[in-house]
């Protein structure tokens, strides 16, 4: 049973191809990772996923139901979150009310009762917050917790929106170069939370140019070029595929 | 001699307070999509107007007010869905173009529903000023005031403890990813609207036992909200308040002391002065750009 199922996908821009007829699958539990040099696809393939675009050919399936096409926020409410290679922090607002804003869908929105502060809705508030803290927790962000979001460094930001996805509940999590920007520790400590997702059951797609990050938590890997798939497999496999090593670093480098 | 300051600041508290309310509009739907809603105050003018008329079908007060303010949350419904929603995707700056045409269509239309005569609402309770000082306070001002007070608590709540409060602030300054974490943005723009009417009509209706209701009500006193929000710090609900407080209460004075022929100046002045010296209003948040 695969959670993400992806059939010959396409996308093109007016005359310019970003994705073309790829195809792959991602069973429960696992991180699958995909790179590329830049300009391969990645980022498309993953607005694709997301729903910002409509695929122009193919289709898309989470647990084998179609939902290539469907808005961003029907596919959050299906179980799919995603992070973003720039911040898209609500800065307005604390960390803590970032990571509350991604519980929205679990939690009570009726107009009425929120217009009228019902204690219902206060209780399902509190409940919301503390389950937000929990996922500050688990990101590693217990200290910032009631801190205001602007005034939070680059590498903790990163984790905060990792928090705010984590925190709709999703049962695939799709990270756009989370470790983009960041020092070597910093980088350790999210491959590690990377892990930790996924023995939690969440399965992860992840785009990321840290290749020690990369080789670390990848269970499978997928290789583009030019929007093609240029090699899929395990971490090994792919470290030993010539097409992939001659794409990334030249010919010399085997021939070394 | 303090008669008359009482007098005057007890009308500068009453015409502030629905200044406030009818800014608390402009906040609101600022805060969801960063329009400035220029057909504010014709949800202002349907609230009276819809509410006399009510009365006059023979329908209780109570019964009219909220069969009024239902109307009128519709109107600002049916204004997302019919004028806003098909042009979202272009620039703030035609949304905003866009709810001006729309408050000239709602007057037309208003007047020929209605006429465009002067309406007479009958005061909540009463007409016999309460004594307080030498100056005379009339029951439908102590109306205003607490009506002005629970909304603004109810919103202060709204925005600052409820999920959906925060899910309006987060599409505000992010709708992409507001959307992302399964925010449907359409939902909060329609929801902001019809709040944003629902609080023009209250205020139009309390207001109207005082200065009576006519159907190009909403322009003047859509503007002097749109002044009660620009001063508060547009997007910040309590601002609103204040600046339609310092609003109301600088035009009573004005009239009183100096020239009632310069009440409405007042407020235009207080807006140029704010945005050469304050842009950002009283309590605005200070707009920095991170580079």
């Amino acid at each position: 049973m695969n959670l993400l199922r992806i059939e010959q996908l396409g996308k093109s821009f007016g005359g310019v191809t970003a994705v073309e007829d790829l195809s792959f699958a991602i069973g429960p539990g696992t991180v699958y990772s995909i790179i590329g040099p830049n300009g391969a696809g990645k980022t498309t393939l993953f607005n694709l996923i997301s729903g910002l675009f409509a695929p122009t050919t193919g289709s898309i399936h989470l647990d084998e139901e179609d939902i290539s096409g469907l808005p961003p926020h029907k596919l959050a409410a299906r179980g799919l979150s995603r992070s973003f290679q720039n911040l898209q922090i609500f800065f307005n607002m604390t960390a803590l009310e970032n990571v509350m804003v991604g519980h929205h869908l679990h939690s009570d929105t009726r107009f009425f009762p929120s217009l009228f502060a019902l204690p219902a809705i206060g209780r399902a508030d509190k409940r919301s917050a503390e389950f937000a803290a929990e996922m500050m927790d688990y990101v590693g962000l217990g200290n910032y917790i009631h801190t205001d979001s602007d005034a939070m460094p680059y590498g903790a930001l990163k984790r905060l929106e990792i928090a705010r996805a984590l925190a709709s509940r999703p049962r695939l999590l799709l990270l756009d170069e989370p470790a983009a920007g960041l020092n070597p520790s910093e980088t350790n400590t999210i491959a590690d939370l990377i892990q930790h997702i996924a023995q939690d059951n969440i399965t992860v797609l992840l785009v990321e140019h840290d290749m020690h990050v990369v080789w670390d938590v990848s269970d499978h890997i997928l290789v583009l070029d030019h929007g093609r798939r240029l090699a899929a497999g395990t971490a090994e496999e792919i470290r030993s595929n010539d097409a992939v090593v001659e794409a990334y670093l030249g010919r010399r480098a085997k021939d070394r | 001699m303090f008669a008359d300051f009482l007098q005057f600041l007890i009308s500068g508290i009453t015409v502030g307070a629905i200044y406030g309310l009818v800014g608390l509009g402009f906040s609101v739907i600022y805060n969801a999509s960063n329009v400035i809603n220029f057909a504010q105050g014709e949800f202002v003018m349907i609230g009276g107007m819809a509410s006399v008329s009510f009365l006059s079908m023979g329908i209780p007060m109570p019964l009219a007010i909220v069969l009024a303010v239902v109307v009128t949350t519709f109107v600002g419904f049916a204004l997302e869905i019919f004028a806003i929603e098909p042009a979202r995707h272009n620039s703030v700056v035609s949304l905003i173009i866009i709810t001006i045409g729309a408050s000239i269509f709602l007057r037309g239309l208003a007047q020929i529903i209605w006429d465009r005569n002067y309406h007479n609402l009958p005061a909540f309770s009463g007409d016999d000023p309460i004594k307080l000082w030498g100056a005379a306070l009339q029951p439908q001002s102590l109306w205003v005031m607490g009506g002005a007070g629970i909304i603004v608590l109810l919103l202060w709540l709204f925005f600052n403890h409820s999920i959906l409060g925060k899910a309006i602030l987060a599409t505000s300054f992010n709708p992409l990813a507001a959307e992302l974490v399964g925010i449907d943005t359409r939902r909060i723009l329609q929801i902001s609207f019809a709040l944003s009417a629902a609080l023009g009509a209250i205020a139009g209706i309390l207001v109207a036992p005082i200065a009576l209701t006519y159907t190009n009500v909403g322009v003047m006193l859509g503007l002097k909200g749109f002044c009660a929000a620009i001063v508060g710090g547009l997007g910040n609900p309590m601002g609103a308040i204040a600046g339609g407080l310092a609003v109301g209460i600088a035009e009573a004075f004005t009239a009183g002391y100096i020239s009632s022929a310069y009440k409405d100046a007042v407020a235009f002045v207080i807006i140029i002065l704010v945005l050469l010296f304050l842009p950002s209003g009283l309590f605005g948040r200070k707009e920095i750009d991170k580079v």
